[in-house]
Order: C-alpha cells, then structure tokens, then sequence
C-alpha cells in the first residue's frame, strides 16, 4: 500500500474541498481497497461503486467486502475500472461510469492510482474515515527563512544557493510577505563582479537567479546568529516591520533553508560568530511549545551538515543535510568569466529537481531525498524523519516548497437591505470621484535614458595623504621649535 | 640548571643522613614553629578561603542566568484546572403553558452540568443555570399579539440583557404563535420562545426542551470546537475548525479593487458608503471581539493567476473550482502589508475580469455556476469576480463607465467575513423556527457565541502560553527572565484567574475582558526580547574562557594547599614517633 498517491490537481484529499461524493439518497456502495497513511493519518482507500439494492453507507473496512466483486488479488495488475465494470451488469455500470465523470469533476485525474501491485479506480480519502487519535493534515499558510552566513567574494555560491531556492518557493507560490531572507553579503553589487546587478547558478551565465523583485528582509550585518534566533522565536524588538517577522500560526508549514561555511555541531556566521546545533534546537521547541509552525523542513548545505539536525527534538521537523558528520560538501560549477564557483553541489541538484516542480505536482519528499546521490554529490546527504509524523512518501514537496491554498466556494449571503438615504450619497460621492479622476494621467517613468547617457560626474579634488601627513609635522616641528620638548606636560 | 642544583639537594640531604631522629625532630619542631614559615601558611589558607568563600560565589552571581522568581506552582496548577462555563437562564413561563400542579413550584432554579470531553488534564464543564419563574403581566401582556415577531418585539427589556444570558419564554402548547411544526423559536435577539406542554412531569419535559434551545444559543460543540481547537479528541472536531482567524486584539480589513483591464473598463466603487453603511454596523456588533481598521485600495492591472476556461456553450469563461487555490497568490503579491500593525489582515477582493476574459464566472466541484461568484480562503479573506454588464460594450467609447453595485457585493463579503470570524451560518434542529437576523446581519447571540469561543479559546491559550513558558525555562538553561517579564506572567496569572472566575459567574463580558488582558500579557512575557539575551555555549567553550582566569591564580593556591596538608600530616606523624 505504499505506492499510493493522490493525484488531485494540486489538492489534498484531506480537506474540506473534499466532500462525500455520495450524492445522498442514492444507493452507492463504498468498496474498501485497502488502508493508506495519508498525513499521519489511517485512511481507508476506497472506492465508490453503484451496486443495486445497498444503502449508502460508511466504508466497510477490507476483508469485509460483501460485494460479489472478487477479492482484489484478482484486480492485480488491471484497471479496477474495467475489472469491475465487467463484474457489473450494463445498467450498473453505466451507472457506474457516470459516477467516473462526477468523481472527475471532483478534481481527480483520470489516471489510475498505483497501488504496489493492484491499479485501482479511485483513491478516496475522507478525514471523517480516520481513525480517532491521529492529526489531521492540513496548513492553511506556508512560511520559508532562507539564510545565507557567508561574507565576502569567494562565498558567491552560497548567495547563489539561498537565491535559488528564494527564486523556487517564490516562483511556486509563496509571497514575498512569506518568505524571510536573510542575506550576509550582496554578492551582485560587489565591485569584483563582471555582471553587476547577477547573480548566476549556472555556468555560461544561463540562470541568473537575482531576478528583478528579490526582496532581502535581513541583508550584510544584520545577518546575525540573533536576528535568525529572534526571527524564529518571534522575540523580536517591538519596532521590527512586519516583512522582518515570522508571523507563522499553528496552520503553517515552514521551510528553513540555511547555508554557509560550517563543521561538527556548528554553522558560522559571516566569520565572528557560529550558531550551534543545541542552540537551533532550542529555538525549535520554543517553536513548537508556542505552536509556531504546524509542520517544517530544514534544508542545510554546509560541511558536516547533518551534525546540525542531530540534536532536533521537537516534533514535526523533518531535515535534510548535504553531508554526513565527517565529510565536506563540495562546490560545483566553476565559472572563469565570474572567477569563482556559482553553487554548491546539493543546492544545485536541489535547484535542477525544484524547477521540474509545479504548484500541482505530486512528487514528494522521498524524491527530493534522492535528489542528489552520492556520485554527483561527492558528500552523503542526510536525511532525517524520525521527527515527523507523517510518512515522507505522503508529503508534497509543494507542502514545503509552494504555498497551495485551501479555499472554499461561498455560498451564502448576508441579505441586506439597500439604504436609499445612503444611495444618494453614493451618487453624490460618486460624481465627485468622477471630477477628480477625469484629468489623470500616467505618472511621467523614470528617465532611464538620460540616467544612462549622463557623463560620469567629475571626482571631487583631495589633497593627496601625503600633504596632509606633512602639514601635521611641519605643525609639530615648529611647535617644538618654539617650546621644546620639556613643555609637553602643559600640551597633555 | 640541573648540575646548579644538585649540590644543593645534596646539602639538604647530609645533614638528614648524619643527624640521628631526635634532632630532624628538634629541626622540624623548629621549621614548624618558625613565624615567617606559619605567616605564609595563614596567608596560602587565607588566599584559600578568600577564593573559596567570596570569588567562587561571586563568579557564579555574575555568570548565572538572571531568573526573576515565578508563579511556577500556579502555573503548574492551570494546566489541570476546572473550567467552568456559566450560562444564566432566566425561563418564563406564560399563564398557560404549564398544568397548574408544576406552576405553584415555581419559581425554583434548575442547574444543569454537561462535561466536555478534552484530550488534556484541563476540565470543561458547560452549565446551564434555568431560573424558572411565572410570566408578569406585561409580558403577559405581549403575548396577545398575533406573529411571533410582534410579540418579541412587544416584550419589555428583560433586566438581564448582559453578554451571554439568555431569555427564553415558554408559550401555551395550543399558541398560534408558532406554526404548527415548529417547537421553537430563536430570536435575533437574547430570546426565544419554547411550547409548552400540560403532560405529567411537564417540568421535566420542559427541562429538556429549553437546555436543546439554550445549548443551541450559546454553548454548542462547535463553539467548543473552535476554541479548543487541538485540545478535543478527534472524533469531535469539526472540519472548518481551520476557516476562522485566531483569537486577536484587533483585526485589519482590507477592502480591494482589482482592474486588470482599465484600457475597457473605468471602475467606480463607492467603498466608503458601503462601509460606512453594511460594514461599519456589523463591526460595532462584533467591537467587543477586537479593533477593527479598514481601508480600500483599488490595484489596476493586477490579473489573477489563472487563466480561465472559455466555456462555448454559454460564451462565458469559468474559474473551475481546482484551479481557485492557484488564484490568489499572485494576486497577494500585489496587495502590500502594512508595515506598522501586526495584526491578521483580512483581505476582500472584488475581482473585476479583462473584457477578453468577461463575463467569467466561478464553477463548483459539479461544474455548476456558483450564484454568489465567490470563494474564500481560511484564515486569508475572500474573493469575488464581479461581472460587467455585457450591453456596456454597446459604445465605441472606451474605457467603459462601471459602476459597482455595492450591496451585493457586500452581502458576499459580509458573510465570508462572519465565515473568518468564525460565525458560521447557524444549523438548528428541523422543528426550530430561526428568525431573521437584524439589519446588521448578526444576532445577538450568535456574537454571544463568538463570545464565548473566544473567551475559552484566549483561556486555552494562556494555559498553553504559560505552561510552555515554564517548560521552556525547566528545559533550556539560558533564557533570561528579568523582572518586567516575571510581572507580565504574574499579572498573566491572575487575569486567567480572574477569567476562570468570572467565567463561572456567568459574567461572560468580565470573563472575555480578563482573558484578553492575559493573553495580552501572556504574549508579552512570552515574546520579550530580553528572554534571548544570552546566547548559548557549549560547555567546553565556557571550560576554554574561564580557564585562563582561573589556572594562574589557582595553581598556587592549590600547591601551597598541598604543601601545608602534607606537612601537617608529615608532623603528626613523627608526633606519634616521639610518642
């Protein structure tokens, strides 16, 4: 029953969106194929079947199969549909078929689900079939930090690294108010850069990652091992902005994806300080224990990275490291026109697998765990789920790495009666709007042109150093001249 | 140096050798007793004592964490405690609705207690207290009337009109008050109205009726639901338990006109009055709850992120249901935040479609045209696609005049925003009659309801704030807590005391004003910045600095230590001899 997944366009089963497709008063029948753990939760893998003379009822659970359908071993390896369609009598499945299309309109693809070694019609999972005890799935929103630690040049690829995963979670969907960046140096304003205002990832300047609208919330000193604390446990000083704080709830799914320079236990931080591993767990569980996340994956690219989740005890939290305790994690296209290599070797098989995901994707996290084997990656990356509730194999990436919302059809109203008093005002107000808005025109653009042909502005004269070390002698001496060195005492 | 000293040491050892014991003894006694040899050992012992008893508290003052004293035991104590909800009842029965036996019991106090079930040590206790009494004349006196509606309307102000009581009447069972299906009636108001019945233990009967009504005014399960949220066991949760907002001070609304096209369309929206008319009644409704701030914006060329579907059959193109999760998030990046509030902000968005994609229409998981043309997102806010009349393309003028239509508009906005606030449109058993709700689109008790949810759920999360807090301290050694944050948690603590209390009183207004100020505290101790003011080092780096502090001065205390033990010991020793 591993294989399963649920192939809804973008949706999870688990949700209210889902409703029992059961019209009611119709005789449907669910056929039980089996159990899945879907977000840490039993589902009941079922099927919904129109059989003659049953009631509507709930799922039976498997082996208790009253239908005369055969038991699934003799599905194995063909289409539940036509399995059962030719089980049925042409009526039943005629009406069987329409049920198809309405599940269909549900949201559910028509290729079949993969079920180890059966294929089955349908996978149906409904919350209200789980087992009591078990978490429901579901976040409602989806936070990402992305931290950079690195200063200075020759750390381009660490800039290039949280840039690439900015630019992913950014292009599936998380906004830039969800997202909290943390940049120690501007690698695409450095003077030693060729293509000022670039950042690249790929050799050949083929994907510049420092797009038109990154917006960095921590950005060269700010870049501290207590900002990233405080962002985390949301002790910020009371005049922090709101783009600089993590205003994750108990609904959110967070992405922490951290890179630098690191060793055993510890991550260094523009080179005068380190955060360690006791200490990112710490902040963890004051996350947990303040119910700040609902679910969070920590992604490291720094040598010994998986020192850094060893100490993890607060529940929920699934990480990932580039390499095993012992190893270093290695960089990766070197570029001679830049001078220096763009990306790390994990972040960027990370960066190749991501930009293969859409919002509606279904891979999951085992993918990602093999993301980068240890023939590309030269480093052994780590993983570790003991944490999480959930089984990997049913989690999204895009519960992680996209921010998919749950919505819901409004169907009802507020009855309101208009207020004819406040009608004539609106007429009025209206009118007025219409005097101010007629003579607006578009605001006058940048003059990029004349910013660009502009002559380069003439450099101010300074008297050379020099002078100026002279003119301070030629004072002492003829201080000295004229009083002598045993005067000094009334000088100091 | 070591030939130097070789001739030394055979020097101090020749006389050893030749002196026979008496004398060594006679030497030691001498050593022993010689003034400048005990000044030094008092000075080694005083240096000793000195570190010992002033420099090693002193340094472990200085380097402890500073940890103002806490409530521990109180706070230990909240998280098993008893809560107890009190909703006071006042039923009046009507000349009539009673056999004459049960009415001369009258008026007597009935209290009835229901557990409710929670995952945790805490205890939930809900508690309906009934004050049954006879009808006064003037109340008697409404009842003549012919509708239900008027009779309500004719009753006077009941004495008791406070947060969270309620009225309930009971009306002759043969009343042509109600139709005949119907066994009662929930008013906008506090009140409703119950039959009666004239069956023996009519009381009893009785009894059940009015806790149904009560119960289904102020205290269901799924205001517990969603109060409690995580703290139920699973099989009572509900499913929309995650639409609403979480409890907050204060609320941001804004309200959002989306032109993608002004090319073809030049959008007028008159947003003031109809906030000013739909919104601003229904806010002061729900003011008790928290401080609302609105404003509006209109965003020009702000598309959604789906294309819609051209459906031929009706030339409209449609937003199928599956694609609607995809629509909002690039909208959101345009929408902006401000930057000074922290307070959830709930968007309202009136979607405008592009000519080329108009009229569009919004299709549910049946493919069928969605009348309000709306949706939401939990905890997010809404969104409505607002069509252009088609026959407005009839000019060869462009852009094309729009006027919205604002009550429409904000019939779909204002019951998504009951929707986030958490009031669901209310689910009554079949044989209830549920009046209409006043202009304002809210009824009384349903914002008791609110109440009430809110309340337990800002008690919930104080208990949990708290207990956490002091878990937190317990497991991690270095979190600070100065004296401000140490009375943020007291005056935490007593508030949800004081809530707890006046919670069992029935004083729901109290009791919800106690719970946000501790909340409010709570939050504030919980989130000090001072409580990260150190950072944590392992303790071979604390080993790494403190060790060229201490080994110089160290060193020779210990040595002169040593030296002073052993020749105690050595002169005991050679007392025993002599002995």
């Amino acid at each position: 029953m591993e294989q399963v997944q649920f192939l809804g366009p973008g949706m999870d089963p688990v949700s209210e969106n889902r409703p029992h497709p059961v019209p009611s008063g119709e005789s449907l029948h669910w056929l039980t194929l089996g159990e899945v753990s879907h977000g840490g939760q039993q589902c009941f893998l079922v099927s919904a079947l129109w059989a003659p003379g049953m009631k509507a009822g709930p799922p039976q659970p498997a082996g208790s199969l009253p239908l005369a359908l055969a038991p699934l071993s003799t599905f194995s390896k063909r289409p539940l549909s036509t399995a059962v369609l030719e089980a049925l009598s042409a009526e039943e499945s005629s009406k069987a078929r329409n049920l198809e299309n309405r599940l269909e309109i549900d949201g559910f693809p028509p290729s079949p689900l993969v079920v180890k070694d059966f294929i089955v019609l349908r996978g149906l999972c409904s919350p209200a079939l789980g087992r009591p005890g078990q978490l429901l799935n579901g976040h409602t929103n989806n936070w990402a930090v992305l931290v950079c630690t690195s200063r200075f040049w020759f750390n381009y690829r660490h800039v290039a690294n949280t840039l690439s995963v900015y630019r992913s979670v950014k292009r599936l969907g998380i906004p830039d108010s969800h997202i909290v960046l943390m940049l120690a140096d501007d690698m695409a304003c450095n003077p030693r850069n060729p293509k000022p205002a670039t950042v690249f990832s790929h050799k050949n300047m083929e994907l510049n990652v420092y797009g038109d609208d990154v917006e960095v919330d921590y950005r060269s000193y700010e870049v501290t091992v207590e900002n990233f604390l405080r962002v985390l446990t949301g002790r910020v000083p009371p005049s922090t902005p709101r783009s600089k704080r993590l205003l994750s709830d108990d609904r959110s799914n967070i992405l922490i994806y951290m890179t630098g320079h690191g060793g055993n236990g510890f991550l260094k931080f523009q080179d005068s300080e380190e955060i360690t591993n006791v200490e990112l767990a710490d902040a963890f569980e004051q996350m947990w224990q303040k119910r700040r996340y609902h679910e969070m994956l920590f992604i490291i690219d720094t040598c010994q990275g998986a020192s850094m989740y060893e100490r993890f005890y607060s529940p929920n939290v699934m990480a990932l490291a580039s390499s095993q305790v012992g190893e270093d994690s290695l960089s990766h296209q070197p570029d001679l026109a830049i001078g220096v290599h763009l990306m790390d070797r994990y972040t960027f098989y990370v960066l190749e697998f991501l930009e293969e995901i859409h919002p509606a994707s279904q891979a999951n996290m085992n993918d990602l765990f093999q993301v980068c084997p240890k023939s590309l990656c030269v480093s052994t990356p780590g993983h570790r789920t003991d944490l999480f509730q959930r089984n990997p194999q049913n989690v999204l990436i895009t519960d992680f790495f996209g921010s998919v919302r749950k919505v819901e059809i409004t169907t009802e109203r507020v009855a309101l009666k208009p207020d004819p008093s406040s009608l004539g005002y609106s007429h009025l107000k209206c009118q007025k709007d219409e005097e101010l808005t007629e003579p607006l025109n578009y605001a006058e653009q940048l003059p990029v042109a004349q910013i660009i042909h502009q002559k380069p502005k003439q450099k101010e004269w300074h008297p050379p150093g020099g002078f100026i070390l002279g003119l301070w002698a030629l004072i002492l001496m003829v201080f000295f001249k004229t009083y002598g060195i045993k005067h000094m005492k009334y000088v100091f | 140096m070591a030939e130097g000293r070789m001739p030394e040491r055979a020097r101090l050892e020749r006389p050893r050798g030749d002196r026979g014991d008496r004398e060594r003894n006679q030497a030691l006694a001498a050593l022993t007793l010689d003034p400048e040899k005990i000044r030094g050992k008092h000075a080694a012992l005083c240096f000793a004592t000195m570190a010992v008893m002033l420099g090693l508290p002193l340094w472990w003052k200085t380097t402890e964490t500073y940890r103002a004293a806490l409530p521990y035991s109180q706070i230990g104590h909240l998280d098993s405690m008893l809560l107890r909800l009190r909703v006071p009842v006042s039923v009046v029965f009507i000349q009539g609705s009673l056999p004459i036996v049960d009415q001369q019991k009258l008026p007597f106090t009935v209290v009835n207690e229901r557990d409710v079930p929670l995952k945790c040590k805490m205890k939930l206790k809900c508690r309906f207290q009934l004050a049954y009494r006879m009808a006064g004349s003037h109340e008697e006196k409404a009842f003549k009337k012919d509708t239900i509606e008027e009779a309500e309307a004719a009753l006077p102000l009941p004495k008791e009109d406070t947060l969270g009581s309620l009225n309930i009447f009971v009306i002759p069972e043969k009343s042509s008050l109600l139709p005949k299906d119907k066994m009662s009636y929930i008013g906008p108001k506090r009140t409703a109205f119950v039959r009666g019945t004239q069956v023996r233990q009519a009381l009893t009967v009785m009894g059940q009726r009015i806790l149904q009504v009560a119960q289904s005014m102020s205290l269901t399960d799924e205001v517990l639901a969603a109060a409690l949220g995580d703290r139920l066991p699973e099989d009572k949760v509900s499913l929309d338990k995650r639409r609403p907002l979480k409890s907050s001070l204060g609320y941001e609304i804004t309200f959002s006109l989306l032109n993608p096209d002004p090319k073809s369309h030049e959008v007028h929206w008159d947003i003031e009055g109809a906030v000013e008319n739909y919104v601003q009644p229904f806010l002061s409704l729900l003011s008790v709850v928290g401080n609302f701030s609105m404003d509006s914006q209109i965003l020009y060329y702000a598309m959604l992120g789906v294309t819609p579907r051209f459906d031929a059959a009706s030339s409209s193109y449609t937003l199928a249901a599956y694609s609607l999760p995809h629509v909002i998030n690039p909208v959101e990046a345009r929408l902006g935040s401000r930057a000074t509030s922290l307070y959830p902000v709930i968007n309202f968005l009136l979607y405008v479609p592009e000519r080329a994609h108009s009229p569009l229409y919004i299709q549910d998981k049946d493919g069928a045209r969605v009348a309000t043309n709306a949706f939401h997102s939990p905890r997010w806010g809404g969104i409505m696609v607002y069509n252009v009349d088609p026959s407005a393309y009839n000019t060869t003028k462009y852009p094309v005049k729009v006027d919205v239509d604002m009550v429409p508009v904000m019939e779909v906005f204002l019951s998504q925003m009951r929707l986030l606030f958490g009031i669901p449109p209310p689910q009554m058993p079949e044989n209830f009659l549920l009046g209409d709700p006043p202009r304002e689109g809210l009824r009384s008790w349903e914002v008791d309801r609110l109440v009430w949810a809110r309340t337990v759920e800002n008690v919930a999360t104080v208990v949990t704030t708290l207990t956490s807090l002091a878990e937190l301290l317990d497991k991690i050694g270095n979190i600070v807590i100065k004296d401000n944050v140490a009375s943020e948690v007291y005056r935490a603590v007593d508030a949800i005391q004081e809530a707890v209390v006046e919670l069992s009183a029935g004083n729901l207004e109290l009791a919800f004003r106690y719970s946000r100020e501790a909340v409010t505290s709570s939050e504030k101790a919980f989130f000090d910045p001072s409580l990260l003011h150190l950072l944590y080092f392992p303790d071979d780096q604390k080993f790494a600095i403190y060790i060229p502090l201490f080994l110089p001065m160290a060193v020779p205390i210990f040595l002169s230590m040593i030296k002073i033990i052993v020749e105690n010991q050595k002169a005991r020793k050679d007392i025993e001899k002599v002995d």
